[in-house]
């Protein structure tokens, strides 16, 4: 926290320069600062380059400046707008889920209860498995109409089972995303409502507030910031989907579970237009950059205190 | 006191059952692995059962699981390493000698966290076929290195800022120069958060699911691509599946575990404390 006094504060340091050598960072910044400069400014101008261009990998002969083609061919196309439209269908829902239930089980989680740690263990292990495995466990094991587990427990209660990846495509996957970013929203909530003082909850336990307002004047304001940062980081995250989508639906039936990332991978890999993908590629970028400007805002405040 | 102890075992109860939830579907994968493959599919599904490891067996037999899992080893190791090795230097001057840019670039290196991968996924891929980097282990690690290389330097940053000034002032006093500063003074007192920012990066590696699947086939492809060729309709064998899932995620499982505090301060960049 103090370390923007270091350099200004050479009086503390004993006379001589040796301790408080000027050094030079460059050669020390300059590695990691020039291979993340190769790694995203470079890759993401050829991508805004490829999108003014005529590129395909099927058909050679169409080469040359497209100018804004793509984008005009890509903003007509109603699948960018279905895909699009999925993309924040799915972001708002997961946020919904996992920011609420989030809340909630940060709050039950900070109560004593006996084996608690064991239980918040569990609470949060679905965050270590990878994409892959928990797209499969989920589509086979319990959602498959058959012989998955909810549609045992469906019949078992008079209702006939659900074709989840028939009938709710994008549902099943927002479920699966969502079981798979609760535990992040719970561990930094969780984390956010440990911080919170005991004494200002003694203090208005002394008010007479009771559990309701204490949770609504108390904790929730205290973690507002701690949601902003959930809703910021799992967005950037949640814009580009791919895994689960990939394993389960592979965006169908037809168009409904198809989302930015997945519409751009289709363009790129299995259709092979780069100019388009890239296109759909400088769309997917401007969007995450609305929500990283936030982001960086809110963290920005905190590391200049 | 009475009042207290029944509040208490209601708590109890509501947590472990919210808790037992969340995990089910982990525990059911787990069950599964120990069942046979008709009992797997049967419904209603059997909970009592004689467990079997032979799914256990036919996944350490088949040479293409131990293939991948290695792949999934080096390469997230690898990546961790280069990472870390890349970042010390820069977080110790970031740390130890901020100027007035060190805050803007801090949020650059953030910033470059925020792009979508699929945005730079053209070029990267086109990049990676011309070169032959493509389903290569070297390619997949230099990805990874570059994906985790700002959340590394950001979290030894914070580390390195807990670092008592002095005792590297006294170092310096005694005549150690920036090299050994860093190797034996830094280096073992922040031993715990390199450890822990290594596990963070060795997670997200382990679990990465968007470069693996496009810039790798089966050379180099780790178990995140191995694992999504079973979603193909012939590979519907649910207990062989759940096995090498359980084997899949188990190590990084207790990785987590161990690594969750630590988790939240990569995620977040210290936002939240």
């Amino acid at each position: 926290m103090a370390s923007s006094t270091t350099v200004t504060a050479p009086a503390a340091a004993p006379a001589g320069g040796r301790s408080r050598r000027s050094v030079n960072t460059l050669p020390l910044l300059a590695p990691s600062v020039g291979l993340l400069f190769l790694w995203m400014i470079v890759p993401l101008a050829m991508t805004l380059w490829f999108s003014f261009q005529y590129y395909n990998l099927l058909n050679p002969m169409l080469s040359g400046f497209a100018g804004l083609d793509n984008y005009r061919y890509l903003l007509t196309d109603p699948s960018l707008w279905t895909a699009m439209l999925n993309t924040l269908y799915l972001v708002f829902w997961v946020l919904v889920i996992t920011v609420g239930l989030g809340t909630l089980l940060a709050v039950l989680f900070d109560q004593e209860f006996w084996g608690r740690g064991v239980a918040r263990l569990l609470a949060i292990a679905p965050f270590f498995v990878m994409p892959t495995v928990s797209a499969l466990i989920w589509k086979n094991m319990l959602m498959h109409p058959v012989n998955g587990l909810f549609a045992f427990v469906a019949r078992s209660l008079g209702f006939p089972p659900v074709d989840f990846f028939g009938n709710l495509p994008l549902t099943s996957v927002i479920i699966i995303v969502a079981w798979q970013w609760l535990p992040f929203a719970l561990l930094i909530l969780l984390t956010a409502i440990q911080s919170l003082d005991n004494e200002q909850k003694e203090a208005a336990r002394m008010d007479g507030a009771g559990p309701f307002a204490m949770f609504f004047f108390i904790i929730l304001p205290h973690l507002a910031r701690a949601i902003s940062v959930v809703i910021m980081i799992e967005t950037i995250f949640l814009l580009s989907v791919f895994a689960e989508i990939l394993v389960t639906t592979s965006g169908g039936p037809g168009l409904a579970s198809t989302n930015l990332a997945f519409l751009v991978y289709q363009r790129a890999l299995l259709e092979f237009d780069v100019g388009m993908a890239s296109a759909g590629g400088m769309i997917a970028v401007v969007l995450a950059n609305i929500v990283a400007a936030f982001l960086v805002r809110a963290i920005a405040k905190n590391v200049a205190e | 006191m009475q009042r207290k102890t029944r509040d208490k075992l209601i708590l109890t109860i509501v947590g472990w059952l919210a808790a037992f939830l969340i995990f089910f579907p982990i525990f059911w994968m787990v069950l599964t692995s120990f069942k046979t493959e008709i009992e797997a599919i049967k419904t209603p599904p059997d909970l009592f059962f004689t467990p079997t490891i032979e799914n256990y067996i036919t996944v350490r037999e088949r040479a293409d699981y131990v293939h991948f899992a290695l792949n999934s080893i080096v390469v997230s190791f690898a990546a961790t390493a280069l990472a870390i090795l890349i970042a010390v230097p820069a977080s110790y001057a970031m740390a130890f000698f901020p100027g007035k840019r060190t805050k803007d670039l801090l949020l650059w290196m953030l910033s470059t966290k925020m792009m979508p991968a699929v945005g730079v996924l053209v070029p990267i891929y086109l990049l990676f076929k011309n070169t032959g980097a493509i389903d290569t282990r070297w390619g997949l690690v230099v990805v990874y290195t570059l994906m985790n290389l700002p959340i590394v330097v950001w979290m030894l940053y914070t580390f390195f800022k807990e670092v008592p000034k002095d005792i590297l002032e006294a170092g310096r006093m005694d005549g150690a120069r920036p090299k050994q500063e860093v190797w034996l003074l830094l280096m073992p007192l922040s031993l715990p958060g390199i450890a822990s920012t290594a596990l963070l990066s060795i997670i997200l590696c382990w679990n990465e699911a968007f470069w693996s699947l496009n810039l790798t086939a089966s050379n180099a492809a780790p178990l995140t691509t191995f694992i999504a060729s079973f979603s193909a309709p012939e590979g519907l064998f649910w207990a062989k599946l759940s096995a090498a899932s359980t084997v899949a995620i188990a190590p990084i499982l207790v990785f987590g575990w161990m690594s969750q505090r630590q988790l939240v301060r990569g995620l977040t960049f210290g936002a939240v404390k």
